[in-house]
């Protein structure tokens, strides 16, 4: 008998009409490249919901850089049919959703909420591979919300699959035996079946009360240009139907319901949600802002007297200065920006101005990831040159006199005294063979890292946590253990508060002139490094000027260290050919053309790609000597 | 290969100028440049407009050279008559290549004598040709100076063997007193030409080129930092990692050892390249082009200037010969001198010279920045102030003689 019910049978699990007896809600905790989205495209095949020729690789992703980087960054949620044996050989029919997660770090807060409207988790790991890091934070996270959990192992058909191995290290984590381990493989289908019975059978059914209060909680919200904000909720309490008000608890702000339906896997309009459902929402407004993910959707004329718990804001925790390299190009950068924040709740900027580098914004991101995918979207999506300044976090400075001054740009470090400098700090899991732990605990000694604990995952793997100051991590930390661990090492955070710590502002001179761009908060032992490395990397980037330039680190107004750019010897053409004065006249327009566009700090002239290159984490290349002339 | 001619308007086909060439050109003197578009040999590092005989085909060989030489000065002499410009003497004349001693010195006296017909020359015209020291003859130079020249400038570049070699020169340093004792014995003035800064050169090697010259007695010596040019053979060597590419701290030492040895041997700058023992014996052509003056240009790719109008011939010499032929000017193409650049040009061509520039002659805006050019020590402060000279002046300290174009760019808008 097919899994797939019959039309019959699907009438009792219609949306809207569906008892909770037979709705499975559940997610797929999975690191990046471990084969999640290949595993739901399999299950959206098997399950009906796509037939094979509208299947195209990886359907759920639909950002372009979520598919080339092979991430999921916003979440959906898929309803499929799925039918099973009871105990006495019926076919029973069953309603599974499954919540799409995001894979990374920065969204734990996302990925929380998403946790949060299933019952049951399938811990997906490559079989060639084991765990990784964030899959175990979020394994943890999930092990918090009680999800039941059903540990697999996928890609089995690969020749360096070692499913025996890694269904042990599963087995130590989670408890139970490595037998219970499902082995599958995402891109034959071996084993997906399978895994789908066993989602019904081991995930609970959703319990709330039909007659209560509406109460949804919002676990994503997407920006759609056509249809303004799609908001996906899973219903707790009571129930949703079309063309009534909505209010969402938080803002108190009541919206008219215009469509209401499920993912299958495209939006089908329903005639509500009930009890344990899980759909979407479209009430026309045009900001995720005003949708909040965590938010509780109640009903404006019987609305329910308490939120579901667990909604925060999303608070920005990593600051970066973002400026487009033509200064030209400012107008659509913020144009680009207030696109992107319209699917973006977590995003948000301020206009800046930095003498090297012009005009540009300030902006929070969640995360490095976030940061990055930022970046890479208004380049790619918007076709902007940018340029970032080192991200930084935010520091909590306290003045003698008590006043409390909070810092998000390093140029805004207050100068007088200071009582007190507090930092945020992270808690980080570090998965790797056993062979790098000295090499990782090297790292982290140099990154001010307190060491909480070590346990063996296997006999050659180990799971080592730490504290550290999250500068510590945005600072190149991630390059940094992969060069150190050829890659094997996975990292996970996740802010656990702060700390004081004996900061200090690292300002670069040139000839005197601060440079914003390159200013840094850095601990007091590791100002003079700094210093002389920035120092070091502008005078191999800095053309010679007509007279000698010094560049300076300094601490206030104490300097802690030096570099010179001896000044040109040598700026003149030999002759002029054959009286060719035309020649040599453009020579010197074009030359007087390039000193336009350069940057002037006090009187030196610097080159808008030295300050880009300066800017960039790789070793600063030579400058190149005759190009500048002739 | 050879330059890049600079990008212009169209020239007329029959060579006419504007009107406003006139303006002032009473003030102005005529000179006339003879370009000679040939070598036995081409040196690794030259960029300059000239070929050896078998990069030529027909209708334009060497022997026929003098002859449409001669048509262009026929068309010179008519556009400026037809622009009605005041009738003017040639001042000087400076022949140069290439390597104008390939032809034979009548042929160079009939191209003299074409100019003598022409405009005649003024009395003690300076009439100069360029000379390879390899071929050089004292009847030769007997030759020339019986048909007018009255000054001659030997391209001695180094006098040490092995930088020679690396410059593809192939003469033999120990004639170079030879051939300039002959230029005088015949009542030529003389000059020398040096290159500095080739790769390889040692300090030592510089300054071994520099005594040596001087040893000679001249009275003139120019010296050029070597560039390396697009397109020359010795671009690719450097490329390629064959040659060091020269470095401007080796070739600023360079040219201050040279300056200081000069200066000590009695020889004093009077443009950023040139030295002379006196006023008198400075090379006049080269003056006015930093002055601005007037002057045609005879030759393939031969560039001209005439109150405020620039213009250049085809480069390639069979080309040259094919237009004068059918009788259309042989301009590339020409530019009218915008206001701006013409104040760019005024600064630029000026400040090379010892005599520099009156302050007065800025803008507002750049006078503001003398006074840094001063405290950096690229400008002459008492000049700047009016001592010693007529009316204040910008006059290049030795270190702004090395950073002369960045004072360009700062003293112009």
């Amino acid at each position: 008998m097919s899994p797939i019910p019959t039309p019959a049978q699907s009438q009792r699990i219609a949306p809207a009409a569906t008892s909770p007896d037979l709705l499975r809600n559940f997610c797929i905790i999975a690191h990046i490249d471990h084969g999640k989205s290949t595993l739901a495209d399999r299950m959206l095949q098997l399950t009906g919901v796509v037939d094979s020729r509208a299947m195209r690789a990886q359907y759920l992703d639909r950002m372009d850089i979520e598919r080339e980087r092979g991430i999921t960054i916003k979440s959906q949620a898929v309803r499929m049919p799925w039918a099973v044996e009871d105990a006495a050989g019926t076919l029973v029919p069953y309603a599974l959703n499954m919540i799409d997660t995001p894979g990374h770090v920065d969204f734990t807060y996302e990925v929380s909420r998403s946790l949060a409207a299933c019952e049951g988790a399938v811990l997906l790991v490559d079989a060639a591979q084991g765990i990784e890091a964030q899959t175990l934070a979020n394994l943890y996270l999930a092990l918090e919300n009680n999800l039941q959990i059903i540990p697999v192992l996928n890609k089995i058909d690969l020749p360096a699959a070692q499913p025996e191995k890694y269904a042990e290290e599963l087995a130590n984590l989670i408890g139970g035996d490595p037998e219970d381990c499902l082995k599958v493989s995402g891109k034959t289908g071996e084993g997906v079946e399978a895994l789908l019975d066993r989602i019904v059978q081991l995930v609970p059914a959703p319990v709330g009360n039909p007659g209560a209060e509406t109460r949804a909680m919002i676990f994503d919200s997407v920006y759609d240009t056509y249809r303004g904000v799609v908001t996906y909720v899973r219903v707790v309490d009571g129930d949703l139907n079309p063309r009534e008000r909505i209010t969402m608890m938080s803002t108190k702000a009541s919206h008219e319901l215009l469509e209401i339906g499920v993912i299958s896997p495209e939006p089908v309009p329903t005639k509500g949600l009930g009890v344990g459902e899980v759909g979407y929402l479209i009430t026309g407004v045009k900001d995720v802002r005003q949708s909040k993910v965590g938010d509780t959707v109640t009903k404006q004329h019987r609305p329910a007297a308490e939120a579901l718990g667990g909604y925060s804001d999303p608070k920005p925790m990593v600051f970066s200065g973002l400026y487009p390299i033509d200064g030209s190009d400012y107008p659509a950068l913020r144009d680009a920006l207030d696109k992107l924040k319209l699917n973006d709740a977590a995003l948000n900027y301020e206009p800046e101005t930095s003498v090297a580098l012009g005009f540009g914004f300030r902006v929070g991101f969640l995360g490095l990831l976030h940061l990055e995918i930022i970046r890479e979207r208004l380049e790619r999506e918007f076709g902007l040159d940018l340029i970032s300044t080192a991200p930084n976090v935010i520091y909590e400075v306290t003045m003698e006199d008590r006043s409390e001054v909070l810092v998000t740009n390093p140029s805004e470090f207050p100068g007088g005294k200071i009582r007190e400098v507090r930092e945020p700090v992270v808690k980080a899991t570090i998965l790797a063979p056993t062979e790098f732990v000295g090499a990782i605990m090297e790292l982290c000694q140099t990154r001010r890292g307190d060491m909480q604990g070590m346990d063996y995952l296997s006999e050659d793997r180990v799971e080592m946590r730490y504290h550290l100051p999250l500068a510590e991590i945005v600072f190149d930390f991630f390059d940094q253990l992969k060069s150190k661990t050829r890659g094997y090492a996975s990292l996970d955070y996740e802010p656990i508060g702060d700390q004081a710590a004996d900061l200090v502002k690292v300002d670069i001179l040139l000839q005197s002139e601060q440079v914003d761009a390159f200013s840094a908060i850095v601990h007091k032992e590791k100002a003079y490094a700094y210093g002389l490395m920035m120092a070091g990397k502008l005078k191999d980037l800095i053309p010679r000027q007509q007279f000698e330039v010094p560049i300076q680190a300094a601490i206030g107004s104490r300097i802690i260290a030096r570099e010179t750019i001896r000044a040109m010897r040598k700026d003149v053409l030999a002759k002029c050919y054959g009286g060719d004065i035309t020649r040599k006249r453009k020579l010197l327009e074009k030359q007087k053309e390039g000193k336009k566009r350069m940057k002037t700090i006090g009187r030196v002239d610097v080159p808008q790609e030295a300050f880009i290159a300066a800017l960039s984490s790789d070793a600063a290349p030579a400058k190149d000597k005759d190009a500048k002339k002739k | 290969m050879a330059p890049a001619l600079p990008d212009g308007d169209p020239a007329p086909e029959d060579g006419r100028l504007p009107e406003t060439v006139r303006d002032g050109a009473a003030d102005r003197s005529f000179g006339i440049y003879l370009h000679v578009p040939f070598c036995t040999v081409r040196c690794g590092y030259c960029d300059f407009n000239t070929y050896t005989a078998t990069e030529l085909g027909g209708g334009a060989s060497q022997s026929s050279y003098a002859e449409t030489a001669l048509s262009e000065i026929a068309l010179a002499r008519r556009v400026l008559a037809e622009a009605e410009l005041p009738e003017r003497p040639v001042g000087t004349v400076f022949v140069g290549g290439g390597t104008p001693t390939v032809l034979p010195a009548r042929d160079l006296a009939r191209m003299l004598d074409g100019v003598r017909d022409s405009w005649g020359l003024a009395p003690g015209a300076e009439v100069t040709t360029e000379a390879n020291p390899d071929s050089v003859t004292p009847d030769d130079l007997a030759a020339l100076s019986a048909a007018g020249f009255t000054r001659v400038s030997f391209g001695m570049q180094s006098a040490v063997p092995r930088v020679l070699a690396t410059l593809d020169r192939t003469h033999d340093p120990r004639r170079i007193p030879d051939v300039v004792r002959w230029a005088r014995d015949a009542g030529l003035a003389v000059s020398l030409d040096l290159i500095y800064g080739t790769p390889g050169e040692s300090l030592d090697d510089w300054r071994a080129s520099v005594e040596s010259a001087l040893a000679t007695g001249v009275d003139h010596i120019s010296a050029y930092a070597l560039v390396i040019e697009q397109g020359t053979r010795m671009a690719v060597q450097v490329r390629r990692g064959d040659l060091p590419l020269p470095e401007e701290d080796d070739q600023a030492a360079k040219y201050e050892l040279a300056d200081d040895l000069f200066s000590a041997a009695g020889l004093t700058w009077y443009e950023v390249s040139n030295w002379a023992r006196t006023p008198d014996d400075a090379c006049r052509h080269n003056l006015a082009y930093w002055r601005n003056d007037d002057w045609w240009g005879i030759g393939p790719g031969a560039h001209s200037h005439v109150g405020g109008t620039r213009w250049w011939n085809v480069k390639h010499p069979r080309a040259y010969a094919d237009r004068l032929a059918s009788g259309v000017s042989p301009a590339a193409g020409r530019e009218l001198i915008e206001p701006e650049s013409a104040q760019l040009e005024r600064v630029m061509l000026a400040v090379r010279l010892r005599e520099g520039l009156p302050v007065s002659a800025l803008s507002s805006t750049a006078r503001t920045r003398v006074a840094a050019l001063v405290a950096d020590g690229l400008v002459d402060g008492l000049a700047a102030l009016g001592r010693g000279v007529d009316v204040p002046r910008v006059v290049l300290t030795r270190r702004g003689r090395l950073l002369a174009d960045a004072v360009v760019r700062d003293l112009t808008d």
